[in-house]
C-alpha cells in the first residue's frame, strides 16, 4: 500500500456554485457514466447546467474565465444529492477542485469525497453566502480551507468551519482511504463473519 | 437489552471494531454490483494487487446500460459494451456470481435481490447505488455506497461508517382507492423535505405500512434515499416471511424456523429509543404528484402549484429554478398538464404488482395511450416479465397501445438508448425528476405511481386515477 498522504490544508482561488440540492445528476450527467475509468469526466463536470446557462445568454461559473484554475469550490447546501455516483466528485476534482466549502453535503457524496481525499468543510448559510460573495468579488483571492484549525482564510477573513472529529482526525493522518485500516482488521472481521446467524445458524 | 431499534441492533452486530478515525468498521452481509459503479473499483483491486476474501457474499446484474428492445450483443453502443465486457471478467476473476440477461435472473439489481431471497431482515446490505434503501423493507440495513467503497468491500467485506441517528415515520390508517405506497412516500417527502433525512435511518412504521405487501414496501423505502436517508426500513414481521418462505437463497428446512425465529427477535423493542419521530394519516394522503426538480416537489393530483411564499426561504431560489426549467406556473392545477411520454418500471415500480395495477387501471379506463403519447413498460427483472407475461399482463398493455419491454433500469437514469429528446416531459413510475434526468439535457419529469402514469398515457395529461375507478366501480 501507498504511504499515507496528510491533508492539513489546501489553498487556490475559488469558485461559487450558487444554489441548495445540486443533485450529482447536475454534477455529472449519467451519460457519462459510461466508462471503465474515471479519467476525462473533469471536462464534463455540470456540462448540462453550463450549455442550459449558455442558450439564456448567461454563463455558469465553470465557464468564466475570472474562475479558471480555481481549486476551492463554494457552494451552499445539501450539496451532491441523489445518485451515489462517485463519477461526480472524480468529476469535480479531475477538473481541479482540492477542497468544497459548503453548507451541508448529502451523506453519500461526503462519503465519497472522504475516500477519495476530498475534503468538505461545513459553513453557515451566512458565511457560505458569503464566502460566495467574497469570492465573486474578487476571484483572483486565495483562499485556504484548514483542515487542522477548522477555517476558512480568504484576504484577511476567517470564517468558521465544521467537520466531524473522526474525518477531520482522517485527513491530518491521511488515514482518509480506509483500505489499508480495513484490511487490518481482516482477522476481526471473519470473526464476526463467523458469529452472525445467517452465515452460522440458518446459513 | 430492550429499548433498541432494529437500526442498532443490525449495526452492534456487524459492527466488526472501532476505527482510528472513529467510524465503526462494519461487516457488510450482502454486497450487490452492477455495471456503473463497478469497473473503476475492480480496476483499484488489480492495481493494489488486492483479493476478495468474502466472494460468495457479492451478487452482481447488469441492469442500467442494457438495452431494453433490441439485446444482441455487441451492443450497438460500444461504451455500454465495453462496460458489459468489465463486468463479465471481473466477476470471472474474482469468483463473484453474476446474472446475465437471458439467464432468467437478470434485472434491476434492487429488484432481484429481494427475487432471489438475497435479501433478509437483520442483514447489513451494501451496493455502488443510492437506491439500495430499498431493501430495508426486509428489516436490513442497507447502503448505498460509493467507487471507492464497493473496492473496500470487496476487499474486505466490511465498510468505515458512522453511526446514523434513526427517526421513526409512522404512518396509521387505511389508504384510499387509488392511493399507493409511491404516493405514501411522495407524501412524506414533501413533508419532510429531499433534505431532512439527512444523518438519519428511516424507521417506516405504523398500521399503513404493516399492512403493506413487501413489494408496497420496497417502494417506500426505494425513496428513503430522496428524503436524505441513508437508508430506511421496516421492522420484519409474518408479511416478511412469508415472501422469503420458498425463495432460491431463503433458508429452508429446519434452518428456516431458526431464522424465523432470529428475524423476530431483531425488530426495534416496544420501548426503542429514537432520535425523532413524525406521524402521518393514511387518509390526508392523496394520489400525488411532482411537479418541480426534486422528489419533494409533490402535490395532490387535485392541488395546485405550490407559490414560492409557501416554501421556507432557503428552498426559493429552487422553487423559482423549477417552475422555470419544468415551464409550469404557481397556482396552475397540476392536473392537465400534458405529457409527451409515459415510463413504467424502475426499482420502485416496476415489480409483479405495480404492473397488475396498472394493467387493472387501464382496463378500468378502456382507452388507447393517447396518438401524441409515446408509452413503454419496463419489467423491473426476466422474473417480473415472465410473471407478468404468464397472466397475460403484457397482451393487456400492448392491445392498449403500450410497448412491452425487456428488463433494465431503461428511462429511469437513461443511460440505454430510452431516452425523452428535447424539452419533453414524462409521467414516469420512477424515483427523480432531477433536471436531464431522463436523457435530455431539458427533459422534464412528473413523477407518480405506475397507475397514475397509465391513465397519463390514456388520456394524454396528468389525470386522476380515482375518477377512473370510480367510474369503472359506477358501471360495475
Ligand atoms: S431503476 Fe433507476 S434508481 Fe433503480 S437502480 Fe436503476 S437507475 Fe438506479
Amino acid at each position: 500500500m501507498p504511504a499515507p498522504v496528510t491533508i492539513t490544508q489546501l489553498s487556490g482561488r475559488a469558485i461559487p456554485v450558487v444554489g441548495n440540492d445540486i443533485d450529482t445528476d447536475r454534477i455529472i450527467p449519467a451519460r457519462f457514466l459510461r466508462c471503465v475509468t474515471f479519467d476525462g469526466l473533469g471536462e464534463h463536470a455540470f456540462e448540462d447546467d453550463r450549455a442550459q446557462l449558455k442558450a439564456q445568454g448567461k454563463t455558469h461559473p465553470w465557464d468564466e474565465a475570472r474562475f479558471a484554475g480555481a481549486a476551492i469550490l463554494v457552494v451552499n447546501s445539501n450539496f451532491g444529492c441523489g445518485s451515489s455516483r462517485e463519477h461526480a466528485p472524480q468529476a469535480l476534482n479531475k477538473w481541479g477542485i482540492t477542497a468544497i466549502v459548503g453548507v451541508s453535503f448529502s451523506d453519500i457524496f461526503y462519503g465519497n469525497c472522504v475516500a477519495m481525499g476530498l475534503p468538505c468543510l461545513r459553513v453557515s448559510v451566512a458565511d457560505s453566502d458569503a464566502i460566495q460573495a467574497a469570492v465573486s468579488a474578487q476571484p483572483g483571492t486565495v483562499v485556504t480551507v484548514d483542515i487542522d484549525a477548522l477555517e476558512v482564510r480568504a484576504a484577511g477573513t476567517t470564517w468558521k468551519g465544521q467537520m466531524g472529529a473522526g474525518h477531520r482526525q482522517q485527513f491530518l493522518t491521511g488515514q482518509w482511504d480506509a483500505t489499508s485500516e480495513l484490511i487490518a482488521g481482516l482477522e476481526q472481521v471473519r470473526s464476526t463473519a463467523k458469529r452472525l446467524p445467517y452465515t452460522s445458524a440458518f446459513a | 437489552m430492550s429499548q433498541r431499534t432494529l437500526f442498532d441492533k443490525v449495526w452492534d452486530l456487524h459492527a466488526v471494531r472501532n476505527l482510528p478515525s472513529g467510524q465503526s468498521q462494519l461487516f457488510i452481509g450482502l454486497h450487490m454490483i452492477h455495471e456503473v459503479t463497478s469497473p473503476q473499483a475492480f480496476a483499484d483491486l488489480r492495481h493494489k494487487r488486492l483479493s476478495v476474501p468474502f466472494p460468495e457474499r457479492s451478487v452482481a446484474t447488469v441492469d442500467h446500460i442494457v438495452p431494453t428492445e433490441n439485446q444482441a450483443r455487441p451492443y450497438a453502443d460500444g461504451l455500454a459494451e465495453d462496460m458489459m465486457v468489465a463486468i463479465e471478467r471481473n466477476c470471472r476473476d474474482y469468483g463473484i456470481r453474476l446474472f446475465q440477461p437471458g439467464s432468467g435472473k437478470q434485472g434491476v439489481v434492487h429488484i432481484i435481490a429481494p427475487e432471489m431471497g438475497l435479501t433478509q431482515p437483520g442483514m447489513t446490505v451494501a451496493c455502488g447505488d443510492s437506491h439500495t434503501a430499498t431493501h430495508g423493507a426486509f428489516g436490513a440495513i442497507a447502503f448505498g455506497i460509493g467507487t471507492s467503497q464497493v473496492r473496500d468491500v470487496l476487499a474486505t467485506q466490511t465498510l468505515s461508517m458512522s453511526r446514523l441517528k434513526v427517526r421513526r415515520i409512522q404512518v396509521d390508517g387505511a389508504l384510499k382507492t387509488g392511493v399507493y405506497a409511491k404516493d405514501v412516500i411522495l407524501h412524506i417527502l414533501r413533508t419532510l423535505t429531499a433534505k431532512g433525512g439527512v444523518g438519519y435511518a428511516y424507521e417506516f412504521n405504523g398500521s399503513t405500512i404493516h399492512a403493506m405487501s413487501m413489494e408496497e414496501r420496497m417502494t417506500i423505502c426505494n425513496m428513503a434515499i430522496e428524503g436524505g436517508a441513508r437508508c430506511g426500513y421496516v421492522n420484519p414481521d409474518q408479511v416478511t416471511f412469508d415472501y422469503l418462505k420458498g425463495r432460491e437463497c431463503s433458508p429452508g428446512g429446519p434452518a428456516w424456523d431458526r431464522a424465523v425465529a432470529w428475524w423476530r427477535s431483531i425488530g426495534s423493542d416496544r420501548d426503542a429509543v429514537y432520535d425523532d419521530h413524525v406521524q402521518f394519516a393514511a387518509e390526508e394522503i392523496a394520489p400525488t404528484v411532482t411537479w418541480g426538480i426534486s422528489p419533494d416537489h409533490g402535490v395532490g393530483v387535485g392541488e395546485r402549484i405550490p407559490q414560492a411564499e409557501s416554501f421556507a426561504r432557503e428552498e426559493r431560489q429552487t422553487v423559482e429554478e423549477a417552475y422555470l426549467y419544468m415551464d409550469l406556473k404557481p397556482g396552475q392545477p397540476i392536473a392537465g398538464v400534458p405529457i409527451d411520454v409515459a415510463f413504467i418500471g424502475s426499482c420502485t415500480n416496476g415489480r409483479l404488482s405495480d404492473l397488475r395495477e396498472a394493467a387493472r387501471v387501464i382496463r378500468a379506463h378502456g382507452g388507447k395511450v393517447n396518438a401524441k403519447v409515446k408509452a413503454f413498460i419496463v419489467p423491473g427483472s426476466e422474473a417480473v416479465k415472465a410473471a407478468a407475461e404468464a397472466e397475460g399482463l403484457d397482451r393487456i398493455f400492448t392491445d392498449h397501445g403500450f410497448e412491452w419491454r425487456h428488463a433494465g433500469c431503461s428511462m429511469c437514469l437513461a443511460m440505454n438508448p430510452d431516452k425523452l429528446t428535447g424539452r419533453q416531459i414524462s409521467a414516469s413510475s420512477s424515483n427523480r425528476n432531477f433536471k436531464g434526468r431522463q436523457g435530455s439535457p431539458s427533459g422534464r419529469t412528473l413523477l407518480m405511481s405506475p397507475a397514475m402514469v397509465a391513465i397519463a398515457a390514456l388520456e394524454g395529461k396528468v389525470s386522476d386515477v380515482r375518477t377512473v375507478l370510480a367510474r369503472s366501480q359506477a358501471r360495475a
